[in-house]
């Protein structure tokens, strides 16, 4: 393939590329991200490829490994082109079928979404109310492009925001922009993108660098997986306007190493558009150079922060600088440097192309354009959803996610992982955008959204947090380090029932001091999982503190399992399952749980059959005696013959 | 033994500046671990102190001073898979493999490490062997997937 040197020839190799391709023809779609692989995609995408070339229908079939689809609850995904007929939990089975069915133009009713309410299967991937209430435009292609070619990407007008921002637009036509689209960071802070771009552009310094931080480490969210392994091309287009925009001659994707498949596609697509042009000397025949290169995060948390990133890039250990000179002006070896997040950078090629006005259309006020979460935890349907700043937060856990698992109830949902917080019940009907979840004491954060149920305790929740920062603090300042260690071993003892009277004000104390003097974000805002559990759950700390009762019956140290003898049924299926072989019982005798051997590992509650549910977590009270051995045979009324 | 690889290793990045990461994660890959020779010879070669190498070698968790064993096992300990269980599966799995996470069997079969989010946050509890992936694991299932790597 030969450089291209124009916009013109772009156009001309989309042309050619669609004149190949035929609307109306058989496309097959299976969503192959790390989440589709974990349930077999690939496997199953070989499957296809196998029965395709078996019949003999290569021609006639648009076979296509594409990203993630979002619907991570029901991979592997298929999806059938033209029609978009949607299939869900592909198995390898299926194949067959499905390509006969296609071919025919038949549908296997079986693999249909059914409506959890109606009962009636749904054809169309767009009518699933799980996508029906999102609005996807970030993620809006993913299901027709291969992310290891670069020619879906193109056919779908890839790279056209390049040329026109390269060729009809000076680089401050494309700062302003993206300042009247109000584009705020997606990574975290929601800070103005164009406020960073400006303070690199006009910093002294050469050569300036534009960065991609894909250090993912939330616990909970992936949505910038989803992205850099489904589209990296968008994100490699927004990266490269960017640079053009500020003057950056050299860029980085700063990948974690626990995303292979990202960090493999990213690779290719970075190959791909060095050999079309998009990238190197002369980008598209105009005067502008740019080159990228991929640092991968070899497992710190704190690496994602701006200047501890970029220590890393430099080969150092990933820890963070007092930020008095913003690393826009002095960051990669002291020169200008912008860092964004994935989906910041993948936003830019839309609004060039589609212009700020229609991307100030969506979102509230002060928050524009949509935003990617990943919807997990206890919640029905869980997957990345995209929709528009502004959406309530019970639109998207009831219509999106489909509501809570089990039918139970919705207790929390935690959005902006460790430096977020806790939202309740009672605030569900606010809106999602970066101001109003700061009101309520969380963040938006890169957007992971955890829903929990009743099952889940908030105190175990604030001290799995806390655990976890305090692993992954550098250590490089006090308060953060010793803070975090401290809280820990509270919040360690109050789980454990060891918890004392003043705990909580200590915590707050600790918070306190944390939050103002520590260096970085991570310090700063590590309060924030503690503090908005104490706002509104406060009671659940009191009862653990002063009833040694854990309200939820999660805190291993403070529960027991008990089999009730009026509902057990001496099925055995506990008695088998039983890991440290702690449950005396036979066949039609009621079991009893040794609560010395007992290892609280929760088998015997899970695999009980629920007509019975005769295992019972209890908290806060003593475990009834067994019953003595004699009364312990269950007799069942005989039934009566019939005469 | 291992010279003639690390030297190759580090002939592939050159001298490039801030190479240093890059290529402690291509020894691990290559060794499972990061020999002490690696260390000396990346010193040596780029003239970076061994000190320097070290902090770098010790504060990234994917870099292992230990060698770690044929299957890695990583259980996820991310907030989504937390909230569905992902501690009890890890329970299991130290039960069933009778050591504690970090550490690896005495037969060096399984290195075991729990891990904070693989990012499959949708099919958690969730854990990683080697390149295989399994979504909605659960502490009855875990017996079953270890027996294919025994």
């Amino acid at each position: 393939m030969p450089r291209l040197n124009s916009p013109k020839k772009l156009e001309e190799l989309r042309k050619t590329i669609l004149s190949k391709r035929n609307k109306n023809k058989l496309g097959i779609s299976i969503s192959s991200g790390t989440c589709g692989r974990a349930y077999g995609s690939d496997k199953i995408a070989a499957e296809f490829r196998r029965e395709i070339k078996k019949r003999g229908l290569k021609e006639k079939i648009d076979f296509r490994e594409v990203g993630c689809l979002g619907f991570c609850e029901r991979e592997p995904l298929v999806i059938i082109f033209p029609e978009r007929i949607c299939y869900l939990n592909v198995k390898m089975e299926d194949v067959p079928e499905i390509v006969d069915t296609a071919v025919k133009g038949e549908i296997v009713d079986r693999l249909l979404y059914t409506d959890p309410v109606s009962g009636e299967k749904i054809l169309h991937d767009e009518n699933i109310p799980f996508y029906k209430y999102q609005k996807k435009i970030v993620f809006g292609n993913i299901n027709s492009i291969d992310p290891k070619n670069i020619e879906d990407y193109i056919a779908l007008g890839g790279y056209s925001a390049l040329a026109k921002a390269l060729f009809e637009m000076t680089p401050d036509d494309v700062l302003d922009e993206v300042k009247k689209a109000k584009l705020r960071g997606r990574g975290g802070g929601g800070f103005p993108t164009s406020v960073k771009w400006e303070s690199t552009k006009n910093a002294p310094g050469e050569p300036k660098y534009v960065i991609v931080n894909c250090d993912e480490g939330d616990p909970g969210a992936y949505m910038n997986r989803g992205l850099m392994e489904g589209n990296p091309h968008s994100v490699l287009e927004g990266l490269i306007i960017g640079a053009y925009a500020i003057g950056a001659s050299e860029g980085f994707f700063y990948i974690r190493q626990e995303y292979p498949l990202a960090v493999e596609n990213t690779k290719l697509a970075i190959k791909q558009a060095e050999e079309y042009g998009f990238l190197g000397k002369r980008i598209l025949g105009s005067s502008f150079n740019f080159k990228v290169k991929i640092h991968e995060g070899a497992g710190a948390f704190v690496s994602g922060e701006s200047s501890a990133l970029m220590n890393a890039i430099e080969g150092k250990v990933g820890e963070p600088r007092p930020k008095y000179v913003h690393t826009s002006e002095s960051g990669v070896w002291g020169k200008p440097s912008t860092l964004n997040n994935v989906e910041t950078w993948a936003n830019i090629p839309l609004i060039i192309n589609k212009g700020a006005e229609w991307f100030t259309s969506i979102g509230t006020e002060g928050s524009k354009g949509t935003k990617i979460f990943s919807l997990v935890g206890k919640v029905n349907n869980t997957g990345l959803v995209e929709v528009p700043l502004g959406m309530s937060l019970r639109d998207i856990i009831y219509k999106i996610g489909g509501g809570i698992r089990k039918g139970k109830k919705f207790k929390a949902v935690q959005t902006g992982g460790p430096s977020g917080g806790i939202i309740p019940a009672e605030h569900l009907d606010s809106p999602v955008d970066f101001d109003e979840l700061k009101k309520l004491g969380s963040i938006m954060g890169s957007g992971g959204m955890i829903v929990m149920d009743e099952d889940s305790c908030m105190v175990d929740i604030a001290r799995y947090f806390v655990n976890f920062l305090c692993d992954e603090s550098c250590g490089k300042c006090v308060p953060c380090r010793e803070g975090l260690k401290q809280a820990s071993i509270i919040l360690d003892n109050i789980v454990a029932g060891k918890g004392k009277a003043d705990d909580i004000k200590k915590l707050v104390d600790i918070a306190e001091v944390t939050s103002i003097a520590s260096l970085c974000a991570l310090g700063k805002t590590s309060a924030n999982p503690v503090l908005t559990t104490l706002r509104y759950f406060e009671d659940e700390y009191e009862a653990h503190i002063n009833e040694k009762r854990c309200p939820a019956l999660v805190c291993k140290d403070l529960i027991s399992y008990y089999i009730d003898p009026e509902k057990c049924q001496g099925c055995m299926i506990c008695h088998r399952n039983c890991p440290v072989d702690a449950i005396i019982g036979e066949k039609m005798k009621i079991h009893v749980i040794d609560q010395s051997k007992c290892i609280k590992c929760g088998t015997c509650y899970d695999v009980c059959p629920p007509n019975f549910s005769a295992v019972k977590k209890i908290s806060g009270e003593p475990v009834p005696p067994p019953i003595p051995e004699e009364e312990r045979l269950i007799r069942r009324p005989r039934k009566e013959k019939r005469d | 033994m291992y010279e003639d690889r690390i030297d190759q290793i580090i002939d592939k990045h050159g001298a490039e500046k801030g190479v240093l990461i890059q290529l402690l994660l291509d020894i691990q890959h290559e060794f499972n671990w990061i020999p002490k020779e690696a260390i000396k010879r990346i010193s040596e070669r780029l003239k970076i102190p061994y000190s320097q190498i070290f902090r770098v070698a010790t504060f990234y968790t994917a870099l292992s001073l230990k060698p770690i064993g044929r299957h890695l096992i990583q259980v996820c300990l991310g907030t989504a898979c937390h909230v569905r269980g992902g501690a009890k599966v890890l329970d299991t799995v130290e039960d069933a493999l009778k050591i504690k996470a970090g550490n690896t069997t005495p037969d060096t079969k399984f290195t075991l490490s729990g891990v904070n989010c693989l990012g499959c946050c949708a099919q958690g509890p969730m854990m990683v062997i080697d390149d295989d992936y399994y979504g909605g694991v659960t502490p009855t299932a875990v017996k079953k997937i270890l027996e294919k790597y025994k």
